[in-house]
């Protein structure tokens, strides 16, 4: 599998959870992903070309290692990344 | 103590962690499943959440409503899976030593849990169709827009 980023960065494995409406579009809870994404917002465009998701990355949040994070945060080999759609709790 | 579960909540167990003398003010919250939702008939709510995230968030949550507030404590638990109509799907309680503060910081955490913990509802109907509710909190709030929530800034 190799990344459509034209970027130096290297192809490494990163972790990437769905949730929600992503889940279900994705057809799966998590996935590994073989990417040269440098960004969360990179990896989100990547996996987006994929699957094909009803959200944009506007309409989402981002969490890398279990904290919100940044768009432009860059994205570590073995990093767990999830996408947050709109919240509902409550 | 902020929770997530899967399992039901009762709210006399976690209401009695919240004991103390110094509190002259019990305020509790508990969010039940509704049977409609926008006119249409809800048979029951799928609830899930980034667990470790929203325990996280919700914990930091709490510690703001304690120091943004005059409360000796609050506590909140959030369930998760498939809920029935009437079950408590969120619970949440403050004591104070006075009652404004109580009941200002428990409405106060009801809003910022709908706005900021990552967990999502899924609305069953009873024509079988099936929603992910997206956003929250269009309505609800006690607070004006505009109005300063609390009175003690950190």
């Amino acid at each position: 599998m190799s990344s459509e980023q034209s970027s130096s960065a290297a192809v490494r494995p990163i972790q990437v959870e769905y949730y929600a409406q992503l889940r279900e579009e994705a057809g799966r809870a998590e996935e590994t992903v073989q990417t040269a994404a440098p960004t969360a917002s990179a990896l989100f465009e990547e996996l987006d070309r994929r699957h094909g998701f009803s959200l944009s990355a506007e309409d989402l949040r981002v969490s890398i290692n279990a904290s919100f994070t940044d768009w432009d945060a860059p994205v570590d080999a073995e990093d767990l990344v999830v996408f947050i759609p709109p919240v509902a709790g409550g | 103590m902020f929770a997530i579960t899967d399992q039901p909540i009762s709210t006399q167990e976690q209401k009695a962690r919240l004991h103390s003398l110094e509190a002259g003010a019990y305020v509790e919250f508990e969010g039940r499943v509704r049977n409609h939702s926008d006119g249409r008939e809800v048979r029951r709510l799928d609830y899930e959440a980034y667990h470790e995230l929203a325990e996280s968030e919700g914990t930091r949550l709490l510690r703001e409503v304690t120091e943004q507030f005059d409360v000796i404590d609050a506590a909140c638990v959030h369930r998760v899976g498939t809920l029935d109509l009437g079950t408590v799907a969120v619970w949440i309680g403050v004591v104070g030593a006075h009652r404004a503060d109580a009941f200002r910081a428990c409405a106060f955490c009801i809003d910022e849990i709908k706005a900021r913990l990552p967990v999502w509802k899924r609305e069953v109907y009873a024509d079988g169709e099936a929603e992910w509710i997206n956003g929250c909190c269009g309505t609800g709030s006690v607070f004006a827009a505009d109005e300063p929530v609390s009175h003690r800034h950190s």
